[in-house]
């Protein structure tokens, strides 16, 4: 049979009513074929893996030379809590630790903020000195573990706070090795977790490059994240070209900084959402493989192969997580880590089914744990290199992903760039917009949730809950009293003091952080001081 | 006349989710319902001076920090202390049904859990109204 | 009365109550009692296309007329969808700091489907403002055409918000917006296209300027970092100095209440006629459009009849 004659047939045949689709929109034709993918240059489009552009994969062995790395992030309580949480995630075989922070200490508030009131180790793990460092990984010795902490604005000071803690127990700066998030871009479009304003945020984020370039080489000093944009209600599109849109912002404001691309873009990490659509996500991380290589070639002119590699962490999508009928959670889950894997991520993180009601208690945590043992050492998905290479469905849905990245890199190089653009709201706009879509699809029956709005069951669901004790926000409160206490309260106000100077002159702020924080100044301390030179950000109010 | 509905939608504390808060936003304004939005960050002081200023009939917050137990209890006392308790206050976010029941006992009318579609969180904004 | 009481007080709670009740009836029982107290409150309008910064400057203008020990009622107005009739109120998300403050008041507004952009409801409002003792009401609205004209109505200075981006749309609003304003603000002053559109403004108020001998200023602020405001609020004080010692003053308020009486005249003739309307339900319908049909009876006396019968039974 030949190929009209077939698409004549299946025109015939019974379809079911439903909009072939992406979840994100795209339209899915009911056969892919040779003449999907025409022009299709293997060398140009995939090559191998480990060599330009780096479509199959950024390591020549992939998964059969390491698996990626099983991170779970994880935070609540106390430092004291927390640490023992990642005792028992390591012994249960996680590979790296990755902090959850809580909300006060992500914006760079203490304890003891009245902004605080409520939120004090709910979210994550309060941190308001290097004390709560010292005890967070106390018996963890860092020169063995990697450590990834999700943490934006005051990321330079956790930074600090860890270098420290490595100093005490002997270990140095240059063989640390870990993440910080440190990816303020997203923040304005999409997260929402600012102090100051864009143009001081990117300071501190090259003042964070040229150090660590020098001093903690290792260190990966910005994940640019396109999750929390997917988690916001973005398409995978936009999750795909926004994220590459700031990764490249980075890299001009480094450059424009003086630094050399291929002295900090190899340190440059990204971290990705594991959504729904299975094809689609596998497609969106070969796309970002290629489209990254590509630009960092031809536009930013790096010679370093290094700086070439997109290296990504994954988790699965949390806003996909329902609170009806929880146990489905784990395996939708499942799919989703499978994906991320089949779309050679470097690190994985997979949620726990009670999520939607609060943090995982130890058994969620340790099912979701499971999960990804399960796909490295039953299903078979490690043992060859990009699997679905070839696929004509997925090479078609790569290339159409690239396409369009492409558009929308045109859209805000006429707005003026990434952050005229976020002053002008067009991301937070563009997200809104597809998240508002989106419900609607669900509400009208166009998209499918299972448990939301199909095969519903009533009654609320019976399982087991995370509980936060109160009590945990005023024994920090007081801990953080005592620390106060017994500082050096002159050393804490010169150190400051000079940060201060710091701020307004323009040299690189790390050393001075560094200083506060050996000397027990609080997050809180740090922060105000350099509020007072970098002002507060507004939102632009965006419908 | 009929007398317009007037919702005041927030965010109070930390958190930055906002995705939830404007879907439901955008929702309540398209079944021609006057939406005061107070943005990212509030504290429960603005938010009830707002409400109150705004003569709103409805407060709807958003949390998903695990902060709701002392957030909503904080604004049902200042509603009581500024005599505005007629106000009614809802909600939605990331709360387990224990909590949700301690709410409800204390005064916060309907808790919306994940899941929840826009068109039952409008139906329930009409009828409570209408109600009172 | 125990609320009126509580009204001319200034109580926070009594002030948004009677507001609710203003703007969800056409009784205007409410206003009638209130009114003798009012007049005292000065009126500035802040307009301009969406996106000049308006919240951000009348947020910084606010602050500093606290610094005075100021009274200050805001009123926010915002389109209504016409699809849904409902509306989307964020003005206050730049405000929420000050609407704490003690001295102050503010009110979010939807247009409500009135054409003109301003809700006729929004001078009712004005009036429950004033008569809560308020020093200053701002009313901040969008304005891109027929608005200007409502706002200027309202207030005793007009300030017309622009960007330097609004320089190529401007030709077209720009009849109507030079008419209304006193003053002139071009926000976000940093961007380029700043000085040039500055000086279009200077040169085209000339005109005006010679008939009515006011100085209209054309001001550059950056309202993001408070720069420009001193100067916005000094001109806002002469032109309220200006408005008291030429007499225009009390000439341009008088005007405002005719105005005022005659819109009300309408309203109430309207709304008789709406109840009026009932005439086309009647038996008498098909028999009087037939006898006009077959030209029996003209139009015109059916008209005089039935308005006759309107303003007779009225009476």
């Amino acid at each position: 049979m030949n190929k009209e004659d077939w698409k004549k047939k299946q025109k015939t045949c019974k379809e079911r009513d439903f909009r072939f689709t992406t979840v994100s929109d795209l339209p899915v034709k009911p056969l892919y074929l040779p003449d999907d993918i025409r022009d299709f240059d293997y060398d140009k489009k995939l090559s191998y893996p480990g060599e330009f552009p780096f479509t199959r994969g950024v390591y020549t062995n992939m998964y059969r030379g390491r698996l990626w790395t099983m991170r779970q992030f994880s935070g609540f309580g106390t430092a004291k809590d927390t640490n023992e949480r990642y005792k028992y995630l390591l012994k249960h075989g996680q590979t790296g630790l990755s902090v959850a922070f809580d909300f006060p200490t992500l914006y760079g508030r203490d304890s003891d903020d009245p902004f605080s009131q409520g939120e004090v180790g709910k979210c994550g793990v309060a941190i308001d000195t290097l004390r709560d460092m010292e005890i967070l990984f106390d018996g963890i010795p860092l020169d063995k573990i990697s450590t990834s902490m999700t943490i934006n604005p005051p990321a330079a000071i956790l930074l600090a706070m860890y270098i420290v803690v490595g100093e005490k127990q002997g270990v140095l700066a240059e063989v640390l090795t870990g993440t910080i998030q440190n990816d303020m871009l997203k923040e304005y479009q999409a997260q929402k977790t600012w102090i100051y304003p864009p143009e001081p945020s990117l300071r501190i984020i090259t003042d964070i490059l040229e150090y660590c370039s020098e001093h903690v080489p290792k260190w990966n000093t910005i994940s640019i994240s396109g999750y929390h944009i997917r988690e916001a209600g973005s398409t995978a599109l936009q999750e795909l070209a926004f994220t590459l849109a700031n990764g490249l912002t980075y890299v001009e404001y480094g450059t424009k900084a003086g630094l050399s691309v291929d002295k900090f873009a190899p340190r440059l990490s990204f971290f990705f959402n594991s959504h729904l659509d299975f094809f689609e996500e596998i497609a969106k991380y070969r796309a970002a493989r290629r489209i990254w290589a590509k630009v960092m070639h031809d536009k930013y002119r790096a010679q370093n192969p290094r700086s070439y590699l997109m290296r990504f962490h994954t988790q699965t999508a949390g806003c996909t997580l329902t609170a009806q009928q929880p146990e489905n959670n784990i395996i939708r889950t499942a799919f989703q880590a499978l994906a991320a894997v089949l779309g050679g991520t470097q690190s994985l993180h997979t949620n726990s089914m009670d999520e939607t009601y609060a943090l995982p208690t130890e058994r969620a945590v340790k099912i979701a744990l499971r999960t990804q043992q399960l796909i490295a050492h039953e299903t078979g998905a490690a043992n060859t290199i990009d699997p679905l290479g070839g696929s004509y469905y997925v090479e078609a849905l790569t290339d159409e992903l690239e396409k369009r990245t492409y558009e929308y890199f045109d859209k805000i190089d006429t707005l003026g760039g990434v952050v005229p653009a976020i002053e002008k709201g067009f991301f937070q706009r563009e997200i809104s917009r597809s998240a508002y879509e989106y419900q609607r699809a669900l509400e009208h029956k166009v998209k499918y949730h299972v448990g939301i709005n199909m095969f519903e069951e009533e009654g609320g669901a019976d399982i087991e809950i995370l509980k936060i004790p109160e009590e945990i926000e005023k024994n920090q409160i007081e801990e953080l009293k005592e620390v106060k206490k017994q500082r050096n309260s002159v050393k804490v106000k010169r150190a400051l003091k000079q940060l201060y100077s710091a701020a307004g002159n323009g040299e690189n702020l790390m050393p001075r952080i560094l200083d506060c924080v050996r000397e027990y100044a609080t997050l809180g301390e740090i922060c105000s001081t350099l509020k007072e030179e970098f002002g507060i950000y507004h939102e632009p109010i965006i419908f | 006349m009929q007398k317009k509905i007037r919702v005041l939608i927030g965010k109070p504390g930390l958190d930055g989710h906002d995705r939830g808060v404007k879907i439901v936003a955008a929702a309540l304004r398209d079944a021609g319902i006057e939406v005061i939005y107070t943005g990212l960050h509030q504290t429960c002081e603005s938010i009830v001076e707002a409400a109150i200023q705004e003569d709103v009939d409805i407060i709807g917050l958003s949390i998903l920090s695990g902060a709701h137990m002392t957030i909503f209890p904080k604004i049902i006392n200042l509603l009581k202390q500024k005599e505005a308790e007629d106000i009614i206050v809802i909600g939605g976010g990331i709360i387990p049904e224990e909590d949700i029941k301690k709410l409800n006992e204390m005064g916060v009318k309907k808790l919306f859990t994940p899941g929840t579609s826009t068109k039952e969180i409008i139906k329930y904004v009409k009828s409570i109204v209408q109600k009172t | 009365m125990d609320f009126l009481k509580k009204l001319l007080k200034g109580d926070k709670l009594t002030i948004a109550r009677t507001i609710t009740a203003v703007e969800n009836s056409n009784n205007s029982e409410i206003l009638k009692e209130i009114f003798p107290y009012t007049g005292k409150a000065y009126h500035i309008g802040v307009t301009g296309p969406p996106g000049a910064g308006k919240s951000t400057l009348v947020n910084i203008v606010i602050q500093k007329l606290l610094e005075e020990n100021k009274k200050i009622g805001i009123i926010a107005v915002d389109p209504t969808s016409p699809f849904s009739g409902g509306a989307f109120l964020g003005d206050r998300i730049r405000m929420t700091d000050l609407a704490l403050r003690e001295n102050v008041f503010i009110r979010s507004m939807a247009t409500r489907g009135s054409l003109g952009g301003l809700s006729q409801k929004t001078k009712d409002v004005a009036l429950v403002l004033d008569a809560s003792g308020m020093d200053y009401i701002l009313i901040e609205t969008i304005g891109v055409g027929q608005v200007e004209l409502d706002i200027a109505q309202v207030c005793d200075t007009t300030i017309v918000v622009l960007v330097p981006e609004s320089g190529d749309s401007i030709q077209a609003m720009k009849a109507g917006l030079l008419e209304v304003a006193d003053i002139l603000v071009v926000n976000k002053g940093d961007r380029e296209g700043c000085d040039s559109l500055i000086l279009e403004l200077k040169f085209a108020f000339e005109l005006r300027e010679q008939k009515l001998g006011w100085h209209f200023p054309v001001l550059k602020t950056i309202a993001t970092e408070s720069k420009g405001i001193e100067e916005l609020i000094s001109n806002i004080k002469s032109h309220k100095k200006y408005l008291k010692s030429s007499g225009k003053f009390e000439e341009d308020r008088k005007r405002k209440l005719a105005l005022r009486i005659d819109e009300l005249i309408e309203e109430k003739i309207k709304s008789h006629l709406k109840e009026f309307s009932s005439w086309r339900n009647g038996d008498q319908l098909e028999q009087l459009i037939a006898k006009v049909y077959q030209r029996k009876l003209t139009p015109y006396h059916i008209a005089d009849e039935i308005t006759k019968k309107i303003i007779v039974g009225k009476k």
